[in-house]
């Protein structure tokens, strides 16, 4: 069915991740942008495609001096980008646009030129859900977790093992925020947020911005970069308020935007070598893991405390630290795209040997949508 | 629990049948007259079968404790640690909620307990449903 693979050649983060006050959201895509079209030999006038969240298209595309055929304004929450390599790869195959470029930035730290986030109280969630008292995701994203750790039988402590697991990865990242080792005390006792999630669960708040440049495999092989292939791709939303998700323990958005693309990759789970499920919260991996399939349900947390997950372990999961270590500056996406690429490249400072595919799973909102990338850095002409 | 700072709703038209309900001491659901489904948030169209035929009726008020968090981070109009629960009506919906006469802590707040509602007027305008452990 599909004529044409693609390919990410181009990929950087903004030059510095942390708090960087001296630059607004949008000059944190542009930084980001211009170094990943440093990154494969390309300027603003080889693009012609352009797709980004929170900042719209229009402004990137006359920021950085680019003429559009194609544009992608889709803007999901922290899986936009994933929904964006998803969109760009159909718009190369199509021949609507040759190279396009997808940004991210976001000032999450210092808050300079964000957009204001609010809830209107006319909207749903502003009439039946603000009344009683949440304050943003900490407090939102975790409230289906009781009925999951209910129904499995799963602990506190197998929660705030994920947070363990995820900084030993990040250890090994000389960019990653946090980098010293923590125990499973150190997370219980770390500051109560909402019960039973303590800071250590929560991710971390900072600056910081990513981007890609995609474009036709045939034409990849003209750059100075290793491909990074596009072998499968899925998206999926479920409701805008979590209060309304139709299962506490196991998100719908998850099992269609997964196996939508494991399906087009031609790929089990049992083929993967390296995976990155956007852990806003310490939950998420345990969620994605069953969601995707990699696991039944309710044994996720049993499998990451026996360091199935950790570095040396069989299936290497958010090798960059995560949410949880590495940066989150709000939407995360971005940042679990890039370490996929790198393990793709084999540059990633915790590189997986060998690792031949790499599946990186987005989640925007709270629950409220999905985009499941799965990438290879061999040409999947033979599959297809 | 008029406290002020909370953030209150802004009912629409499709909405606006839920809000005179509690105002009114009742928690109004909609059901589909084509296929019999009960649901929440409102919209006047089935969200199972699309069908514009639908129904307001007065639910129980009766809930089981589905999942909650104890917030410890201050908000307008809540004093730290308060839950922020969902509750599954009797009728099938689920909503968010808080949980009043009842200690705000893991002990006391137990999966699948048995809730009912309580309304609470916060102005002329706005009554929120609350729900308190059922009695007896």
């Amino acid at each position: 069915m599909r004529r044409n693979a693609v390919a990410v050649v181009g990929a950087a983060e903004t030059t510095r991740l942390g708090v960087i006050p001296e630059l607004s959201q949008l000059g944190l895509h542009a930084d980001a942008a211009l170094n990943a079209m440093a990154d494969c030999g390309l300027s603003p006038k080889d693009i012609d495609g352009i797709a980004t969240a929170n900042e719209t298209p229009v402004q990137l595309a006359h920021y950085l001096g680019i003429t559009p055929t194609w544009v992608d304004g889709t803007s999901v929450g922290g899986c936009s980008f994933m929904l964006h390599v998803r969109h760009a790869a159909a718009a190369i195959e199509a021949g609507l646009a040759k190279t396009i470029l997808i940004t991210h930035g976001e000032s999450g730290k210092s808050r300079v030129g964000n957009p204001p986030r609010s809830v209107p109280p006319s909207s749903l969630a502003g009439q039946f859900e603000q009344p009683f008292g949440p304050m943003g995701p900490p407090s939102m994203f975790t409230i289906p977790v009781m009925r999951y750790m209910k129904r499995y039988g799963v602990t506190e402590e197998q929660i705030a093992q994920v947070s363990v697991v995820q900084r030993e990865w990040a250890a090994m990242h000389p960019r990653a925020t946090f980098r010293n080792p923590i125990t499973t005390d150190d997370v219980l006792n770390s500051r109560m947020i909402a019960w039973p999630f303590r800071l250590l669960m929560c991710c971390l708040v900072t600056d910081g911005g990513g981007a890609l440049i995609l474009t036709s495999a045939d034409r990849a092989k003209d750059f100075k970069t290793k491909p990074v292939y596009i072998l499968g791709t899925g998206e999926s939303v479920e409701p805008p308020m979590v209060s309304q998700m139709e299962d506490f323990t196991s998100s719908r958005a998850f099992r269609v935007a997964g196996p939508t693309a494991f399906q087009q990759a031609g790929i089990s789970t049992n083929d993967v070598d390296h995976l990155m499920i956007y852990d806003a919260f310490a939950h998420l991996p345990i969620y994605g893991l069953e969601d995707l399939g990699f696991l039944p349900r309710g044994e996720a947390a049993a499998f990451i405390a026996a360091r199935n997950t950790a570095p040396g372990g069989k299936l290497p999961l958010n090798t960059n630290g995560g949410g949880l270590s590495y940066m989150h500056s709000g939407m995360y996406g971005m940042y679990a795209l890039q370490e996929s690429v790198r393990q793709m490249r084999g540059t990633s400072p915790a590189q997986i040997d060998g690792a031949k595919i790499s599946v990186c799973h987005g989640v925007g909102g709270m629950f409220a949508a999905s985009g499941t990338i799965i990438f290879s850095n061999e040409e999947p002409a033979a599959i297809w | 629990m008029a406290e002020p700072g909370r953030a209150l709703p802004a009912p629409t038209p499709e909405t606006q049948h839920f809000w005179d309900g509690t105002k009114a001491g009742e928690l109004r659901l909609q059901r589909c007259d084509s296929c019999g489904k009960n649901y929440f948030p409102p919209r006047p169209f089935c969200p199972v079968c699309a069908s514009r035929s639908v129904s307001v009726f007065k639910a129980s008020g009766k809930a089981i404790l589905w999942s909650y968090v104890i917030h410890h981070r201050p908000v307008p109009g809540f004093t730290p640690p308060y839950a922020i629960a969902v509750v599954q009506l009797a009728e099938g919906p689920r909503m968010m909620t808080n949980i009043v006469e009842c200690p705000q802590t893991p002990e006391a707040l137990q999966l699948d307990m048995e809730l009912e509602v309580v309304f609470e007027a916060q102005n002329d305008k706005i009554t929120l449903p609350f729900f308190r452990p059922a009695k007896g």
